[in-house]
């Protein structure tokens, strides 16, 4: 009942943030995790960070995390 | 572009007289340079290198009229030369009919011309007849386009769902879900900023190249509104037989994806508007691969599947990354985001 | 991923044959149904093992009367009605608040921010904030609340439809199905509450319960260890979600929903009065609480006949032994929520193809 993607924190000043997930950026709160940073991996839901992602974990959960580091690592150069 | 005295459209502009020939000598001639369309006649008249020919008609009505990757000018040529294309036609002619509303501001009038104009000009068709018409305020959004278009078929070309058998193979020439997610990013409501940009082309240069170089393209369409889901499903309606695709070979851009993630959006319903799948026979499928690898608009084409026995009814199957199975079904109605 | 699956697909097949009978297992959280058929999960599971789709459905578990007092405040003049995509669609008295109101005063939001923000837009309305959602969500909705009240923003309320999960399990397992061997317990609900909220359900009624994530190999790993425990004899309290999910959850999120809402008794459409189940604001918030501020009461709205959405939320059966289902009822006409839901079992089987009930065969019509 709840769609929550990993995304990284861009910006952030007091409890308001830009998230990047991917390319697409998302402002959301950190009104419910004060304790995030700029540079922090989170899980946002509906607006508002719920908890920070565990990098090394992520990359074992997420299969687009998983993606990305292995495009980083071939870097394919092939354009859409 | 010639200027105007006038920073907004008036009901007049469409009413056939002063300001209607303003528009149109001032705005649409230069922008759309060809001696047919300069003769300002009731109709065109076209020489055709063939009797047979593909005609088709779409109307254009996107919100926002300007996203990452083109606009709705843009739009409306390419989409309707991709109906051509996929038809197995070269295009050579659009007509294109303008409906704007009263208060439209010109300079954005102007863009959409011009792109329209650049999106003709790149995939060599001209625009050899139009009409405008202005409505009241809140008749229409802003601007509705509609174009119709004429394509010469190629020779030798028989497309049809008859052709389809079992074991053809499925191409796409590249990504999907592009275009809708950047439409859906840039919607009211919505709005988030991203790297997402529309696949928005005509593809007609790739598909003519395709059927002038192989011989076993059964038949191609091109997956707009619905996604892949939906063209698929029609074409295992159209042929009698069922489809199986394996997830791990459609390709898709990180950036959709995870923007369909965080919406709950099923990227196989997802509109593209630079793509064509193609059915092909299984061996010219490496050769129809390999011309749209070597063309820009194919550089991420992938074989994605191939034609299968119906056991009970026809339908769509897809393979999941996992190596489950799911059917893959027409997707009804809009999308809409969700947070659960 | 896939020498994870197998080992995990490996594991569970064991287990079943050495239980030799049906399982039965529980998956909560809607997001669990949609993804479970999205990755063709039955497919790959052991044929005695049947996954149960719960109540986790926070659109599908609102009651009619909810719905209702929606729609009823959208045909004011003076509210604006913001509301997640879930709910537009969900069929009340006369229609749903896409057809009743097309555009008009209802907005969709991804955020409760957006919310708030529509109020602060829009001075001359009052906007009403439909708050569905689990636990996940309603820290969302408290944080709101109270930046509503810091700054002075009197045109904006909330009507509250959160439930909580773990009443529902309770309930469930206790009285409603006694078939459950074990439960997929809800990712995101967990990363707030924290997988040790289930520890009740392990210890009073002996079943595993697991946390997984919503990807398939956090699905399938997740009933992997469930198997695994029932065929050990055990029940255990496990989370295979670690990069999220923590014993104690987000305290953070736990203390303000305490701070702005007290459970209350509430129903829940297919499993009735669930005791301290739903979310109402304190009544130092009360002023927020569209309820107070349009002086409603709700009355418990008849459910429509024929519809069996109660039993299926309960895992009692599947959707397709309802009579309704595919015929009479469809997501283009929907009957009850659990079709209109993106998440509801019903519109997952639909959509992704199942119009048999089955065994973890893909079937065809």
């Amino acid at each position: 009942m709840c769609l929550a993607i990993p995304a990284r924190i861009v910006e952030l000043e007091g409890d308001k943030a830009v998230v990047d997930a991917m390319g697409n950026r998302w402002r959301a709160r950190t009104t419910l995790l004060p304790e995030a940073k700029l540079g922090d991996l989170v899980l946002i839901h509906a607006g508002f960070a719920i908890s920070l992602v565990d990098e090394e974990e992520a990359k074992e959960t997420w299969q687009l995390l998983r993606e990305i580091d292995d495009s980083d690592q071939t870097q394919e150069k092939l354009s859409g | 572009m010639k200027s105007t005295k006038h920073d907004k459209i008036l009901l007049a502009h469409g009413g056939g007289g002063q300001l209607s020939d303003e528009l149109i000598r001032n705005h649409i001639l230069p922008t759309f340079k060809n001696d047919t369309l300069a003769e300002l006649a009731d109709s065109a008249k076209l020489n055709l290198a063939s009797k047979s020919v593909c005609f088709t008609t779409d109307s254009y009505v996107v919100k926002p009229l300007f996203f990452n990757g083109g606009d709705i000018g843009k739009l409306a040529v390419c989409g309707t030369i991709n109906d051509l294309a996929v038809a197995g036609s070269k295009p050579v002619a659009l007509s294109l009919s303008l409906i704007i509303e009263e208060g439209f501001e010109f300079e954005l009038l102007e863009k959409i011309l011009a792109s329209t104009s650049e999106a003709a000009k790149k995939n060599k068709v001209s625009i050899v007849a139009g009409d405008t018409k202005t409505v009241e305020a809140g008749a229409v959004d802003k601007i509705f386009i509609n174009t119709a278009g004429i394509g010469v078929r190629l020779a030798g070309v028989e497309l049809g769902f008859e052709k389809i058998k079992v074991g053809d193979k499925i191409i796409i020439n590249g990504t999907i879900g592009d275009h809708g997610m950047t439409i859906i990013s840039q919607r009211e409501g919505i709005k988030f900023e991203s790297q997402l940009k529309s696949d928005c082309a005509g593809v007609a240069e790739l598909t003519c190249h395709l059927l002038e170089n192989t011989s076993g393209v059964k038949f191609m369409r091109d997956p707009t509104r619905g996604g892949l889901a939906s063209t698929l499903n029609e074409i295992s309606r159209g042929s009698g037989l069922s489809i199986e695709i394996c997830e791990a070979d459609i390709p898709v851009n990180p950036t959709v994806q995870a923007g369909a993630d965080m919406l709950g959006f099923d990227v196989l319903t997802i509109a593209n508007e630079g793509k064509f799948v193609a059915i092909v026979s299984p061996e010219s499928a490496d050769d129809c691969l390999n011309i749209c690898r070597n063309h820009p608009l194919g550089r991420k084409a992938s074989i994605i599947g191939e034609v299968a026995e119906t056991r009970d009814v026809p339908m769509v199957e897809m393979i999941t990354r996992i190596g489950g199975r799911r059917i893959v079904q027409m997707p009804y109605g809009r999308e809409l985001p969700r947070i659960c | 991923m896939l020498e994870k699956i197998y080992k995990a697909q490996k594991v569970m097949d064991e287990a079943c044959g050495a239980l030799g009978r049906q399982i039965n297992i529980m998956e909560v959280c809607g997001t669990h149904t949609v993804s479970i058929f999205r990755n063709g999960i039955r497919s790959t599971l052991p044929k005695q093992l049947k996954l149960l789709s719960g109540p986790g459905c926070p659109v599908c578990v609102t009651g009619q009367s909810y719905i209702d007092t929606v729609l009823q405040l959208a045909e004011r003049d003076d509210v604006l009605i913001a509301t997640y995509g879930d709910m537009i669609r969900v069929p009340g008295r006369g229609g749903s608040l896409e057809t009743r109101q097309p555009g008009a005063n209802v907005k969709i939001v991804l955020s409760s921010e957006d919310a708030l923000q529509l109020a602060k837009d829009n001075p001359e309305k009052t906007v009403v904030f439909v708050a569905v959602g689990f636990e996940t969500t309603a820290p969302a909705t408290a944080v709101v609340v109270k930046e509503a009240v810091e700054n002075g923003i009197d045109n904006f309320c909330i009507l509250s439809g959160h439930k909580l999960v773990v009443p529902a399990m309770r309930a469930l397992v206790s009285e409603k199905n006694h078939n459950i061997d074990g439960f997929l317990c809800p990712g995101h609900v967990s990363v707030i509450i924290g997988y040790g909220s289930y520890a009740e359900i392990v210890q009073r009624f002996s079943r595993p319960c697991v946390v997984a994530g919503f990807e398939p190999l956090q699905i399938i790993e997740g009933l992997s260890e469930i198997c695994r425990q029932l065929a050990a004899g055990k029940a255990e309290l496990k989370s295979v979600y670690a990069a999220v999910v923590t014993e104690q959850g987000n305290t953070t999120a736990q203390e303000i929903i305490a701070e702005c809402f007290e459970a209350v008794d509430g129903y829940w459409r297919g499993l009735g009065k669930i005791e301290k189940s739903t979310l109402k604001l304190k009544d130092k918030y009360s002023r927020f609480d569209a309820l107070k501020r349009f002086d409603i009461t709700k009355t418990l709205s008849e459910d429509t006949s024929g519809c069996r959405c109660g039993e299926v939320l309960c895992g009692l059966i599947e959707p397709p032994e309802c009579s309704l289902f595919a015929k009479n009822c469809t997501p283009e006409a929907p009957i009850g929520p659990c079709m209109v839901s993106s998440e509801g079992a019903c519109a997952a089987w639909f959509r992704y193809g199942q119009k048999k009930a089955v065994n973890n065969e893909v079937n065809q019509t």
